[in-house]
């Protein structure tokens, strides 16, 4: 493990409540992710990406093992400082959009920048210019259709410029053409960002296209 | 962060209009009526304090006639010779353009400082002020009415209570046509060392210490306390409409807020936000609130005003001012009343795992154990309400009685309803049907919140009904056997009466004198009162226990007779001995009802009266003649003898009077029951519209699988109506348990009386037609909706992208 990884995943376990017994979900997962590299992550369904990606996130805490962000161990981290590293280094693209409905898009590519306190007008009309939005920027994700929704949330994510994005599935929602756009989308501008990206997905052909791939299988890395 | 957070929480409002209309419209509602309520209480006490601090003298000890209600001038003189530093003064009511108004006469030149009223400076014209015609002060609005009415000249001075009229005392006994008479001394605080007692000097005299209430404060103490508690009712059903509006905005933003803290938010900042959110909201309701409820209260106060002159003559200003206390007070249960309501969602918002599914779910689930926990909460409210009746004592205990019946039946609601509709789910033929009634049951806990603010506002309108209708009934019964005389005169003095009754004795069929004395039994003011032997009340007199031969033993001086509110107060029953002023004992032989009076009041042999209290104004007397005489008579009495038209009175009038009294008593809570009605039918109106916006993936699929839009609004209605049928049924019998709390241990407790309890089926029937139509309406704008929607929209269910 060297110093200069962005992030840090060191033996990782993570289990839920079951019966009889609990679930291990995670069972020591260790693994590097440095600055603009780009990482898929597959695995058949319940070997545990969802929750990896989480626990990268902040989202959620380890039964045992480390996350180093910059040096710094999340899980020993409060909500307060958790919130303030996912707000102001990660960027999160979920599979369902999660978009806030009251606002319009706009406000919802802008929405995490101006969390963060980071909000550039500019850079957001550039976003989304490039995400072929601008004509949308007064609807309601309501209006929207499921791709167009998905490249608001990427706009979202990279709107305050994180240091990492973590993408849950973004294209499973969306049919193989607008999921290919969206992900050729998201892959250059998290280029053009100079930002890592972790991605979960089950598609072989989309992980392919990314610069490393990690399987994962009950609970391991394969 | 903070910004941009509270932007996109309050974003939802923006996108939810009608949401937000609820909420802020349920919180200002509610907030309206309370404040209404405490408005007028508040008016009607400051008017209490006004009137004793524009006269100070509860402040000081008084000497006052142990019987009646009058002493003369000569007491005054008697005791200033003695040494005693007293001030006279005199009471009374006098009639202006056909207003009734207190008149106080005091002597400036012996009144200790305080006892004039503050707002009024006569030092600078005293010699106007004394000498006739004198000047009389009186309230602005009291001043403009009276002016031109008096040969007196008029001064406004706004210290001075409404409906108060001060002068110098001679001008008050002129005023009042009691020459050389007072009501009682005020006894200066600081005396000369080693006086004889006042009483050795005068004897029939009582000394009264300072008092630091009015008697009209306590004996109006139970009026404002059943307003209060109606204003609370009110309050707690539009708090329901507040919870869920509340809930049912969370549960919209439930996503929202996870997706807030997954983007950073921390925990901890969301809530404040929420917080924030709600007192904004809180405050803009509540000045609304607080404003209808000013309104409100002004249109109520004349009523009210009427009522507390008719029932306790208590002078209450019949116009509202605005009090800070009162918008403090205001404010402050508002954002009580909404933390209440909001707090559950909160512990919930706290409570809320980051990662569980962001999708939003129904309003709140009906699990069984919550259904269980409704019922355990139930149960435990029903077994207090039956530890209060048996074991509390009090207006308190009454009202806790009253509101765990209230709660318990409102907690059962929701467990009924889930048994009723799974009993129907079971029995259901035909798939329709059945989907009808699970889906019925899916929708109760939406619905819930609302319908027991519908049980509450109907048991209250059945309770407070049946109370009314009962008491209208008893009362007008009671008046028709206690009004028995055909014409009720008063003579001019007392040395008219003689006159006045041999002018009588050749032309009544019996003149019966009405004399009575006011004094202290059993350490409370009471009225006593002579009765000749006569069979108009041997026939007539309204008793609810008597021991053989009760009239012959008040004739022969043997026996006396209490009201109801005498004898319940002090625990007396017939048989009982009762010390009567003036060291006279006499046995209880009956006790009777006395609607409307809030004193005691005590019916001896007119003998017995005349030889305890040879004082006793005789000028008042009941006359029995054939009705069809009794005009004639009354013109007679007028033209022949001389006595004015205001001191003969028809028992027509006299009925008419007190009904009206009677009426105006309950027209306040008649409105506040309509009102506090209405308010859940618009819980009703708002739970569906919001519901209807998170119906639509269960009714798309029933759409699609064949059935037709306006066929689902129909089912719509009808599942209104069902809902809204099964809690009116609900709410009869709780209303009937209310309106025999009511009748049984609240009136008892706050009045002195018990009512026998009547039943008014059409009544019900009239209210359950009305609040099935109310249902209707409320229902009938979210079903047109649904039969007007796109069917793009409907499909949208079904599509991934939604």
């Amino acid at each position: 493990m060297t110093h200069t990884a962005l992030l840090s995943i060191e033996d990782l376990w993570k289990s839920y409540p079951g019966s009889p017994a609990p679930v291990e979900i995670l069972r020591g997962v260790s693994f590097n992710v440095t600055g603009g590299e780009t990482v898929a992550l597959t695995g058949e369904s319940g070997s545990g990406k969802s929750t990896l990606l989480h626990l990268a996130g902040g989202l959620d805490q380890p039964d045992k093992g480390r996350i180093l962000f910059d040096g710094t161990d999340v899980a020993s981290l409060d909500d307060r400082r958790r919130a303030a590293l996912r707000r102001d280094k990660v960027g999160v693209v979920f599979q369902q959009f999660n978009l806030i409905p009251s606002l319009d898009i706009r406000d919802n590519i802008a929405f995490q920048a101006r969390l963060a306190g980071r909000h550039d007008t500019v850079w957001c009309a550039a976003l989304s210019e490039r995400l072929d939005l601008s004509a949308h920027l007064r609807k309601f994700p309501e209006e929207l259709s499921g791709g167009q929704q998905q490249r608001v949330a990427v706009g979202r994510a990279l709107a305050p410029r994180p240091a990492l994005v973590l993408a849950d599935e973004p294209t499973g929602n969306l049919d193989v053409a607008t999921g290919d756009a969206v992900l050729a989308l998201m892959l250059d501008l998290v280029a053009e960002t100079g930002a890592a990206l972790l991605m979960v997905t089950h598609s072989e052909r989309l992980a392919a296209r990314m610069s490393r791939r990690l399987h994962l299988s009950a609970g391991q890395l394969a | 962060m903070w910004r941009a957070a509270l932007h996109a929480l309050t974003s939802h409002w923006r996108r939810k209009p009608l949401q937000l209309l609820t909420l802020i419209t349920g919180l200002a509602l509610a907030t309206a009526l309370w404040s209404g309520v405490q408005a007028i209480n508040a008016e009607a006490r400051a008017s209490y304090d006004a009137a004793a601090a524009s006269l100070g003298e509860t402040r000081f000890s008084q000497l006052v006639p142990q019987t009646g209600d009058t002493l003369p001038m000569q007491v005054f003189t008697d005791l200033r010779r003695a040494g005693w530093l007293v001030s006279p003064l005199i009471d009374g009511r006098l009639t202006l353009a056909g207003d009734s108004y207190r008149l106080i006469g005091f002597d400036p030149l012996t009144a200790p400082t305080g006892l004039a009223p503050e707002a009024t400076d006569i030092s600078a014209d005293i010699a106007e002020f004394l000498l006739p015609p004198g000047q009389i002060l009186a309230h602005p609005d009291t001043a403009v009415r009276i002016t031109g009415t008096t040969d007196a000249k008029v001064l406004a001075a706004p210290g001075i209570a409404p409906g108060m009229l001060f002068t110098d005392i001679a001008v008050a006994q002129g005023l009042l046509n009691r020459p050389n008479q007072i009501s009682r001394l005020i006894v200066l605080p600081v005396q000369p060392q080693g006086l004889p007692d006042p009483r050795s000097i005068v004897p029939g005299l009582e000394q009264r210490d300072p008092q630091s209430g009015s008697d009209i404060a306590r004996l109006t103490d139970s009026f404002h306390l059943n307003l209060t508690a109606f204003g609370l009712l009110s309050f707690a059903v539009g708090l329901f409409i507040v919870h869920g509006a509340i809930g049912l905005a969370f549960e919209q933003r439930r996503p929202v807020l996870r997706t807030m803290r997954a983007l950073g938010v921390p925990l901890s900042s969301l809530i404040a936000l929420i917080c924030l959110e709600l007192l904004g909201l809180t405050l803009i309701s509540g000045i609304i609130g607080m404003a209808l409820g000013y309104g409100i209260a002004a249109a109520l106060l004349p009523d009210v005003a009427a009522t507390l002159r008719g029932l306790y003559g208590a002078e209450v200003d019949g116009t509202l001012s605005l009090r800070p206390m009162w918008w403090v007070a205001g404010m402050a249960i508002v954002i009580a009343g909404t933390a209440i309501a909001a707090t559950s969602m909160v512990i919930k918002l706290a409570q809320m795992p980051l990662l569980a599914p962001a999708q939003p779910r129904a309003w709140a689930r009906l699990s069984e154990r919550r259904l269980l926990t409704l019922g355990v909460g139930a149960a435990a409210l029903v077994v207090f309400a039956i530890a209060t009746a048996m074991f509390g004592k009090g207006l308190l205990a009454g009202f806790a009685l009253l509101g765990a019946l209230l709660i318990a039946a409102a907690l059962l609601l929701p467990v009924l309803l889930f048994a009723l509709l799974s009993l129907a789910q079971r029995l259901a033929k035909g798939p329709v049907s059945a989907w009808f009634w699970a889906d019925t049951r899916q929708q109760l806990p939406g619905l819930s919140l609302a319908l027991m603010a519908l049980l509450l506002a109907l048991a209250a309108n059945v309770g407070v009904g049946t109370m009314v209708a009962s008491f209208r009934l008893t009362f007008t019964g009671w008046l028709d056997q206690r009004l028995a005389s055909e014409l009720y005169v008063t003579a001019e003095t007392d040395a008219q009466s003689p006159d006045l009754q041999a002018f009588l004795a050749t032309r009544a069929d019996a003149v019966l004198p009405i004399w009575h004395v006011t004094a202290r039994v059993a350490g409370k003011p009471a009225e006593i009162y002579g009765v000749a032997d006569h069979p108009t009340y041997r026939d007539n007199w309204p008793m609810l226990a008597t021991l053989p031969d009760a009239w012959s033993r008040v004739a022969d001086g043997t026996g006396i007779l209490v009201n109801e509110q005498l004898s319940l107060r002090e625990n007396l029953t017939p048989g009982d001995m009762l010390n009567l002023p003036g060291d006279w004992q006499a046995e209880i032989v009956g006790i009777y009802s006395d609607y409307g009076n809030p004193v005691g009041q005590v019916l001896v042999g007119l003998p017995q009266l005349v030889r305890h209290f040879p004082d006793v104004p005789k000028r008042r007397f009941g006359i029995r003649i054939a009705p069809d005489k009794a005009a004639e008579l009354a013109r007679v009495l007028r033209d022949d003898f001389g006595l004015p038209p205001r001191n003969i009175v028809d028992q027509a009038s006299l009925k008419t009077f007190s009904l009206q009294i009677f009426e105006r008593t309950f027209s306040v809570t008649g409105a506040l029951n309509v009102l506090t009605l209405s308010i859940a039918g618009f819980a009703i109106l708002t739970s569906l519209l919001t519901l209807a916006a998170l119906r639509q993936p269960q009714l798309a699929p029933v759409w699609a699988l064949g059935m037709t839009r306006r066929q689902l609004a129909g089912l719509e209605l009808i599942r209104a109506l069902i809902l809204a049928a099964l809690t009116i049924a609900a709410a009869i019998p709780v209303g009937l348990l209310l309106a025999w709390v009511l009748l049984s241990v609240i009136n008892v407790q706050a009045f002195g009386w018990r009512i026998p309890m009547h039943l008014f089926p059409l009544d019900w029937l009239r209210l359950a037609g009305l609040s099935l139509l109310a249902a209707l309406f409320a229902a009938l704008w979210p079903a047109r909706r649904l039969a007007r929607t796109p069917p793009a929209q409907l499909l949208k269910v079904f599509a991934n992208e939604r």
